[in-house]
């Protein structure tokens, strides 16, 4: 039987997450939204959703809020991920694979430069 | 879609687009009746038996006041290939109850996939909405209800990593825990 972690260790992570919590104002809040319309999902918006999550964890990335969207009406680009850092306009990126995640983690969300060659003119 | 959590994924948008704020998801699999059910039920906007016609019917005509689309005709199609069935409960402000059910070892019966990568995605996803995730199989049951944990963080936001590696693991343990070999 594996081992289930228990609540208190979300009482530690709390503690932990107030500690750290730095000001956000300086970089502007960072927000993912990826679309998971019936299209996305038959797309494979779900793993492309992983994969986000996935590098946030791994690169122990803060502060990013991630979401999901319905049907966003892109449904020949889906999977469909959007970027929005702080005042910046909104950047939407079409025919996602898992591949490309971590080049617009890591030079858009976390670098903030637009991965240019997936980004679609909207 | 190649998985039923795919389907279970989609009906649960829809939930979210209803404007629900609970959202109730149970899978059970039960080997001795060789069934295999799934039923999501929200307390969103809701629909009357007009619009519950359409969102079942491939065949809509032209006059439609909302988008419909493939997901549910699809699905249904699905379980009735397995000797299933799938309904659709309805009240307009109420909200609404969607269940399906497979004959479990139909050979054209999709296998259920990724269901701890469907229950992360809506949990995580969609935040604002209280989930209650449940998954049974033989009697065995893991359930997920994300109030208690919502509760603890108070205010810390889900998709920190901290906490998504905690619910990661919470979700694939307990589901891992009773799923069946063959799925």
């Amino acid at each position: 039987m594996n081992k289930i972690k228990s609540l208190e260790d979300l009482k530690r992570i709390r503690e932990e997450a107030l500690n750290k919590r730095q000001i956000k104002a300086a970089s502007g809040q960072k927000e993912i939204v990826v679309g998971m319309g019936t299209v996305g999902i038959a797309a494979g918006a779900r793993e492309i959703l992983k994969a986000i999550l996935d590098y946030i964890e791994e690169e122990n990335l803060e502060g990013i809020v991630v979401r999901q969207a319905g049907n966003i009406g892109l449904d020949s680009w889906e999977p469909v991920v959007q970027v929005t850092i702080g005042e910046e306009p909104k950047v939407t990126y079409g025919k996602v694979t898992t591949a490309m995640v971590s080049k617009i983690m890591k030079n858009h969300v976390v670098g903030g430069e637009v991965v240019k060659e997936y980004a679609l003119e909207l | 879609m190649r998985e039923l959590a795919l389907h279970l994924l989609d009906i649960a948008e829809n939930s979210i687009s209803a404007g629900a704020k609970n959202i109730a998801i149970r899978v059970e699999e039960d080997t001795e009746t060789d069934c295999l059910r799934m039923s999501v039920q929200d307390d969103g906007r809701g629909m009357d038996p007009e619009m519950v016609a359409r969102v079942t019917d491939p065949f809509t005509t032209t006059r439609t006041t909302r988008k419909v689309g493939l997901g549910i005709p699809l699905l249904k199609a699905a379980a009735e290939a397995c000797n299933g069935w799938l309904e659709i409960q309805s009240t307009p402000g109420k909200g609404t109850h969607v269940q399906v059910e497979f004959q479990r070892s139909h050979i054209d019966r999709m296998p259920l996939g990724n269901l701890a990568d469907t229950y992360l995605s809506l949990a995580l996803g969609a935040p604002h909405v209280h989930w209650l995730l449940s998954y049974q199989v033989n009697g065995n049951e893991f359930v997920f209800d994300d109030k208690p944990i919502k509760e603890e963080l108070d205010g810390i936001s889900l998709t920190e990593p901290a906490v998504i590696s905690f619910l990661r693991d919470y979700i694939g343990v307990g589901i891992s825990n009773i799923q069946l070999e063959e799925n």
